[in-house]
């Protein structure tokens, strides 16, 4: 069964992975810009980090047959320093006509501060500029309620962003609902210790449908499990969920999302 | 969507699976009663075990939403933004109170 995994951080993943994936079924992935486990000291490491992004994880992923798109941004857990924000900010649109980027993001916020939500407003009125789609992360644990909240007001305040065209990552049972509601895509991403299980994913699904709803690995250099995607199709069937269900939420609905951007092309 | 399967096969499907995690929190407190204080002094216990304690109240009641109240119990109630996020990085897992 072929699948579309929208966020995993494929820079932190051995090419085993992206074997395996393959292997799985995954046909394409979008992989958006992150945190590296460490702040980078200058913009030029953020300029380095793009290139990888926009040139080298495409060539490791088409020697497995996957389509490898990404996404740029100064990721909020960066964000603190605002002279070092915005000068990762204006590297960002030499890099947008890049076959490969989708649009901007991961943005967000992480502890839900003053200058994250700074940086945040920012990137989505770089976004807004030059009409790209936006992928947002959410806050971790206790912080992911309220910079949820936060978050969605800051893209309502912009005025110029169609909700259609943001997609709120990291979504669980408290989250999901008022994501929905407002207009927006949501993406359960399933982890091993937190945010969801592939088994607490199918129930969102079974408690609050499969429109605008898609699910990701987001796997990276923490744990996390680069084939979660299929073990949740799994765990559909399981439960005797239809071929047609399980290919809706882990290829049809990322394609459409993502098909909203033209360089997003994927068969079937 | 529903979910498809009855709730028969849904016991059958996950109950040892769960009955196991069960096991481990209870483990998990005896562990917690066994171990020797790191701080003799400290009189009230971690604020993360306080609010695992009134999570497992929550898994007692018979009203759907569990997952999502537990979740909300564990959440940051505030709205404000945080002055300043530097020098943090992670999270607790659940709100530790007061400031956040």
């Amino acid at each position: 069964m072929k699948y579309i995994d929208p966020h995993i951080h494929m820079v932190s993943r051995t090419i085993d992975d992206y074997q395996r994936m393959a292997q799985a079924g995954c046909v394409a992935l979008t992989e958006p810009a992150f945190w590296a486990g460490f702040d980078r000291r200058s913009s030029e490491g953020f300029y380095d980090y793009f290139r990888q992004l926009t040139v080298v994880e495409p060539g490791r992923a088409a020697g497995y047959g996957i389509q490898h798109y990404c996404w740029l941004c100064i990721n909020p857990k960066e964000a603190e320093d605002l002279s070092l924000a915005r000068e990762v900010i204006s590297l960002i649109p030499l890099f947008l006509e890049r076959p490969n980027v989708l649009g901007i993001g991961e943005i967000g916020l992480n502890k839900n501060s003053k200058n994250e939500l700074t940086i945040l407003e920012e990137q989505i009125a770089l976004a807004s500029e030059y009409n790209e789609l936006i992928l947002v992360h959410t806050p971790h644990l206790e912080d992911k309620l309220k910079g949820t909240k936060l978050i969605m007001d800051a893209i309502k305040r912009n005025g110029n962003i169609d909700p259609g065209r943001v997609l709120i990552d990291h979504v669980e049972e408290h989250t999901v609902e008022i994501v929905l509601d407002q207009g927006f895509w949501a993406g359960m991403t399933l982890y091993p210790d937190t945010k969801c299980t592939p088994q607490r994913a199918v129930d969102i699904l079974e408690m609050y449908g499969n429109e605008r709803l898609w699910m990701n690995s987001a796997g990276d250099w923490g744990p996390s499990d680069p084939l979660s995607v299929p073990k949740a199709c799994n765990e559909m069937a399981r439960r005797g969920h239809t071929q047609a269900e399980i290919e809706k939420v882990s290829f049809k609905n990322p394609k459409t999302f993502l098909s909203q951007c033209s360089k997003f092309k994927v068969d079937g | 969507m529903s979910c498809p399967i009855t709730r028969e096969r849904v016991v059958e499907l996950y109950y040892l699976e769960h009955r196991a995690k069960l096991l481990d929190i209870a483990a998990f407190l005896d562990r917690l009663d066994r171990a020797r204080p790191g701080d003799e002094t400290a009189s009230e216990e971690d604020f993360r075990i306080r609010s695992l304690r009134e999570a497992l109240k929550i898994l007692s009641e018979n009203e759907p939403g569990r997952a999502r109240r537990v979740l909300e119990l564990f959440s940051d109630p505030s709205m404000e933004p945080l002055e300043s996020a530097a020098g943090l990085k992670g999270a607790f897992g659940t709100y530790p109170g007061g400031d956040s």
